[in-house]
Formats: structure tokens, sequence, C-alpha cells
């Protein structure tokens, strides 16, 4: 009681003045959480989202083919399980986690729930609102499928793989999402994909091309090479001027004088080369942040050591500039997914907020604005990836940063 | 051995032919890629008979800028001109507003008071990872449109404001715009030269110098002598049937576009608020406090001067940011050098040179607002250091 009182005077009365604002704005607060709650429970007509969950999800995706969708998630899940026991495996030989840490305990268990509870309740919320049993098989699967690879992943880690298997793996490992990749896209061309699904799918795949682009333009801009260093900084700043929406239009409208009227992609694959242009441009900055802290002593002792220039690069200076500017890079990601709901408003592409904004306009629901409940819905989704994925970066920053000190 | 040093490096392994070779390589890509493209430009335009030029400035614009007076035969040119100025508007209106408002929802995420803490720290942490286009959806589909009301039954705010889904009606002055901007740059020059005089006075007498009280009360008083001397006057809007009359009228495009710029763009300004406010050394806030400094005081003399210091460059790409953002605008229809592009390659104008054109003037804003925020950054580090 006393705890509370003292609590209550120190976070919410310390002076007048303070206890005008907590009132003013503790009143603010409950009539917004107010707001919020009967919305959710009340007067939100929640039957829209139930209706169009599917187009809201997937889009226009063909009944025949969805199976693969399932498939490609499963597969996903267990890949990923796979690769974190993997690295795990690797950490905890290399000494980075101590082994007492691997021991299943109640703090590692509140750690694991600490992080997943809110894209699993995300998860749960939708595959409540859907009518059929389809998601739930492929929802439980992939979980069956994650935990699988990650009690199989320590024992592929500790299996002696050096030369030649150990490279194997690693390709095995990269080539998996390319094949899923290809056994979707080969049933179901772009321009039919939809939904949050092709939220995710843009992000994802500018995400994986930006990279190697932004470090090699980060090296161009930094180089010794005075040609080299012109255009590279040319490209940097002419994107990083222009506005991604602007582009985004001009890849619309105006892509097509550019290359010849044959190869002229579908709009999705447009829509990727500008996000991987446009995001490429701030990447290398970040890049080049990183590469200016680090310290000079360690290209000199890599030059010490006789490593050729591409090694002191390739070994000694990258690893470490990517490293400190990990929550950068992560930001930036974050900035891009939520950027690929620009592609609907430049390129007509049918995504989530398009789907979120047609769907109050269709039918059974128009005119009875429902935009609030689509919105929000659209807004949740949205939100929980951008949240958890920079509260996985600020725990990255964290581990990160222990090996550092 | 005298062989081996005389042996000449081989053409291959020579450390400056290489780097001419790796130099003209990259030239040579980048020249390439470039070509490639103009040529098939130049060919795919000829082919379809496209201009490649810029002639169809001249051409008449063919469309109505929403709230403006441009006919409809004025060129393409002034068409672009307007779309810029209203870039410019919601630009400024935006950056001023969301500095304001991410300043102090920065300086509530530090508060000692667990309410107004909570507060901000849960705006910042949903608005910030919700995309900027969901925003401008919401304000023009969900609130202009969903929550506003109709005409009829408009909100009328102390006779001043009139809010409904046309619009919000505001005041708004009478006379040339020109001559108030005019009367506003006379006014801050004679503010800047009254705090200077109180300021050299300070420093010979040792009074407390009241830079900001004086020179505000100058700004003031040249604006209203200015005001009534031009014969300026002020309208308050009234409905009219179905209309509004007198005061000027926000058009919803322009609120909603105005409305998510601030809110997403106050979310960023106020983490960086934050995060100079944290960067300044306890020991200045331990100082002020030693001297019994206020709250208030402590804050506006001894912590935020330095971390505002800190906080310029972010700030000024948050302003950026802003400004490439509010392109965005074209998709809920504000005609703003973005959507006038766009509508004018709609009435059969070369999208190409509209777009290079438009693309050119975003670069050229943002190059004009990095250079100012540069000199900002600069003049703070000389005065401070």
């Amino acid at each position: 009681m006393t705890n509370a009182v003292t609590w209550a005077r120190r976070n919410l009365f310390r002076s007048p003045f303070d206890a005008v604002l907590t009132i003013v704005f503790g009143i603010v607060g409950l009539f917004i959480i107010h707001r919020s709650l009967n919305f959710i429970f009340v007067t939100g007509r929640w039957d829209v989202i139930r209706v169009n969950l599917r187009l809201l999800m997937i889009g226009r995706f063909p009944d025949t083919h969805v199976l693969r969708i399932a498939v490609t998630v499963v597969v996903l899940a267990g890949w990923a399980g796979l690769l974190a026991g993997l690295i795990r495996a690797r950490q905890v030989r290399a000494g980075r986690v101590d082994v007492g840490a691997t021991r299943l305990s109640w703090r590692r268990v509140s750690d694991v729930a600490d992080r997943l509870w809110l894209p699993a309740f995300v998860v749960l919320l939708i595959l409540m609102l859907t009518s059929t049993s389809g998601p739930w098989v492929m929802a439980i699967a992939a979980v069956v499928a994650a935990a699988i690879g990650r009690l199989i992943g320590p024992y592929v880690g500790r299996l002696p793989l050096i030369g030649l298997p150990g490279v194997l793996l690693m390709v095995a490992l990269a080539v998996v999402p390319v094949i899923l990749f290809f056994y979707v896209v080969s049933a179901v061309g772009f321009d039919e994909w939809g939904g949050f699904m092709l939220n995710l799918f843009l992000a994802v795949c500018s995400i994986v091309l930006c990279f190697p682009l932004g470090v090699a333009l980060a090296l161009g801009r930094r180089s010794t090479l005075p040609l080299v260093r012109v255009v590279c900084t040319l490209y940097i700043e002419l994107v990083r001027g222009a506005p991604l929406f602007v582009l985004l239009l001009l890849a619309n409208v105006a892509l097509g004088f550019f290359i010849p009227s044959n190869l002229t992609p579908s709009t999705a694959t447009r829509a990727i080369i500008v996000f991987t242009l446009f995001t490429a441009a701030y990447m290398a900055e970040i890049v080049r942040g990183g590469l200016q802290s680090v310290p000079r002593g360690q290209i000199e002792a890599a030059k010490a050591l006789g490593l050729s220039p591409v090694r002191q690069m390739g070994l000694i200076v990258l690893p470490q500039a990517l490293r400190n500017v990990i929550p950068a890079q992560i930001g930036q990601l974050i900035s891009l997914f939520k950027d690929t709901s620009l592609a609907a408003l430049a390129m007509g592409l049918f995504e989530l907020l398009e789907v979120s904004t047609i769907i109050t306009s269709q039918g059974d629901f128009r005119g009875q604005g429902l935009i609030g409940e689509t919105i929000a819905f659209a807004a949740l989704l949205f939100w929980t990836v951008s949240y958890t994925m920079s509260r996985e970066s600020q725990r990255l920053e964290r581990k990160l940063g222990v090996g550092t000190r | 051995m005298t062989a081996a040093l005389s042996a000449r490096v081989p053409l291959w392994r020579d450390v400056r032919v290489l780097k001419w070779v790796v130099q003209l390589v990259v030239v040579a890509i980048a020249f390439g890629i470039v070509a490639w493209l103009y040529g098939n430009y130049i060919e795919n335009s000829q082919r379809l008979n496209i201009p490649t030029n810029f002639n169809f400035l001249d051409n008449p614009a063919q469309f109505q800028i929403t709230g403006n007076s441009l006919s409809q035969n004025a060129p393409i040119r002034q068409a672009l001109y307007e779309g810029f100025l209203n870039t410019l508007r919601v630009s400024v209106a935006g950056i001023l507003a969301a500095t304001v408002l991410g300043t102090l929802i920065g300086i509530a995420r530090l508060s000692k008071n667990w309410v107004l803490r909570s507060l901000a720290t849960a705006y910042v942490e949903a608005v910030r990872n919700i995309p900027l286009a969901l925003f401008l959806v919401m304000g023009l589909l969900a609130i202009v449109l969903g929550i506003f009301p109709t005409i009829a039954e408009a909100w009328n705010v102390v006779g001043l404001m009139i809010i409904s889904n046309r619009g919000i009606a505001v005041p708004w002055y009478v006379g040339s715009g020109y001559g108030l901007l005019l009367l506003a740059v006379a006014g801050l020059a004679v503010a800047w030269v009254i705090a200077r005089w109180r300021r050299s006075t300070s420093d010979r007498t040792g009074d407390l110098p009241r830079s900001g009280l004086w020179g505000g009360a100058g700004f003031v008083a040249t604006f209203a002598i200015g005001w009534f001397a031009f014969g300026y006057a002020i309208t308050t809007p009234e409905v009219v049937g179905r209309a509004t009359q007198g005061g000027i009228r926000i058009d919803p495009s322009f609120f909603a576009l105005f409305f998510a710029l601030v809110i997403y763009t106050a979310s960023h300004v106020a983490e960086i608020v934050r995060g100079s406010i944290q960067a300044v050394p306890r020991g200045q806030g331990e100082a002020a406090d030693s001297l019994a400094l206020s709250g208030f005081q402590k804050m506006w003399y001894i912590v935020l001067p330095q971390a505002f210091r800190i906080a310029i460059p972010p700030i000024g790409n948050q302003y950026l940011n802003l400004i490439k953002n509010s392109s965005l605008g074209a998709a809920i229809g504000y005609y703003d050098i973005t959507l006038v592009a766009q509508t004018s390659v709609g009435n059969g104008s070369p999208a190409v040179p509209v777009f290079a054109l438009a693309m050119a003037i975003y670069i050229s804003i943002s190059l004009v607002t990095s250079v100012f925020v540069n000199i900002a950054n600069r003049r703070m580090m000389l005065v401070e250091r």
C-alpha cells in the first residue's frame, strides 16, 4: 500500500502542475482506451474482414494452387527452424553462448514467450477469423516443422562438415527459398499475387536483392579510384533526392520507354526493381557509415598480416562494418516493408492497403462506412511485422554489443 | 638477384595499370547502361511518335487544379508551377507542425509523469511502425469522409471554423499574399534589430536582455501597423446554402495529406528529440538543478539548446523525407507537382520529359533544403564551440 502511494507520488503527483498533467492526460488516455475498446468489441462490424480475409491475405490467388502456398510456408518454417538450430550450435561451439544457457530453463521459456507472443497472437487472431480448416492445418504443420527443424539443427551443426561438404550444406540451405519461389511462381504469375502475401514478398525480394548492390555502392563511394567514386556518388545522391512514390509512378508509366518492348516486365516485377534500386542507395549510405566506424588499426593489422586488399575488406573490415550498422539496416528494411504499401497507390498492385480500401465498396459492404475496420486490420498486420522486426533488431544489437565489449 | 630487380612487373599485376583498368571498366559499364536506356528511349519514342523535347510545356493544360483559379487553357508550364507551390505549401505547414508536435512528444517521452510518458511512448511505438500511406487513406476516407458531417450539419467551432466533409473552412485575410509575406519579413528584421540592441544594452548595463520578449513585441507592432496601413482585413467563414463563404476552405485532400505527414513525421522527430536530450551530458541537467532553475528553465535554457545542436542533422533528414513524402498527396487528389505531372501525362504530354522535370524539381528542393540544414548545422557548431 505504502509502495503504491510512494509510486503515485513519485510518478503522478510530484507537483501541482504534475497533478494537472496526470489528470488531463489521464482523461485523454482513458478516453482513447475507451473508444478503442468500444470500437473493437462493440461498434466494429468485423464481418467485412471475416468475409474478405482470403482477399486480404493472398489476394486473388487461384484456388487450384493455394496448396503451393501452404507447402511453401511449412517448408520455410522448417528451414528457418533448422537454420536457427544450426546457428545456435555454432555459437555454442564458438563459446559465444555458455552451455548452461542451452538447457531448458524457466528463463529461456519466458524469453522465447516474450519474443513470440505478439506474432503468435496475431496469427491466432487471423486463424480465428477463417471459416475453413485449411489455414489451421497449415499453421500447425508449420509450427511442427519449425520445431523439428530446431531440434535437428544442432545435430547438423555439430557434424564435422569442413571443406566441400560444408559448402554443399550452405548451398543447399541457400537454395531452398529459391526453389520454393519457383515452385509457386511457376504455377501462378506475379500478376495474380496479392494481399498481405504480396507485401511480404515484395519486401523480402527487394531486401535480398538490394543488399549486395548497396554494399557494392558503399565500397565504390569509399574507393580511392576517383571515377568509380564519382559514378557511385552520383547514383546514390540522385536516387536519395527523388521520392520513392514518383519513382514508382515513373516505372509504371515510363519504364516501357527505356527497355525494348519485348522485355516489358510485369507490374510486380517493376515494383521489385524500383524498391531494390531505391533501397540500395540508402543501404549504401548506411554501410558507408559502418565502414567509417571501423578503426584504422584493424586495416593496418590486416595489412601487417599480409592479407590481400580483397581479403582485408572481406575478412576484416566488412564483417565489423556490417555488424556495427545492423540496427540502421533493419530500420531501413522496416521502412522498405512499410513502403510496399505505396505499390498500390502508385501502380495499382493488389496489396493489403488496396484490398482493404476496395472491399469496403463491393457488394454487401458498400456505403456502410466500414473503412475504419479494414484500415485497422491492415494497420494491425503492418504494425505487428514492423514492431516485431524492430524488437528483434534491438535484441540482436544487445547480443552483438556484449561480444564487442 | 639483379635479374629479379630489373624485371618489370607484368602489366596485369601492375597496381597503377589495374587501377585504371578497373575505373575504365566501371565507367564503361555505367555509360553502357545509360546509353542503352537512352537509345531504347529514343527508338521507342520515334516508333510511337512521342516527342522527346520540352515543347509540350506551352500546350494548354486542359485540367483544373482544385482550389485554384488557374484556367484550363493556361499552359502546362504554369500548372506545374502551381503544383510546385502546392508542394511547398503542404511541406512548410507540415514541417512546422511536425517539429512542434514531435518536440513536445519527444520531451513527454522523458517526462517523470507516468501517464504522460506512457501516452507518448504508445504514440511513438504505434505510429512509427505503420506505413504513411495508411494514414493518408485513413485521413481521407475514415476521417474526412467517415467522421466529418455533411455541410448541412457542419460543426461550427466558436464561429471561426466550419468543419464538414467538404473541408475545413478557417478565417483568412483579404488582400495580397505577397504583401503579407513582405510584412512578415519586415517584422522579423525589426525583431532582429531590437533583439540585437537589447543584447548589446544588456552586455553594457547588466540588465536582463529579454530579447525574445522585446523582439516579439517589435514583430507584432510592425505587423499590426502594416496590417492596418495596407488595409488588410479578416473574413470568417459561414455556411451559405451547400457551401461555405468567406475565410478559406482547406481542401479534404490537403487536410488528409497534412494530417498524415504530421502524424507520421512527428513520431520520427520525437525519437530524434528524445535521443538528443538523452545525449546531453547528465551533468548539465544536474548543474541546472543545483542552480535552482525550475523544470521549464532547465529544459529551455540548458538542455534543449544543446539537444537541438545534436538533433539538427537527423531532423533535417526528416524534413527532406517529409518533402519527398508529400508526393503521396497525388494518390488522394492533392494537386502537388506529382499529380500535375501525372494528370498532364494522362492528357497527352510525353511521360518521360514530364517526370524528368518533376524529379529534377524534387531533387532541387532536396538539395536546397540540405544546404539550409548544413548552414544551420555549421552556425550552431560555431556559436557553441
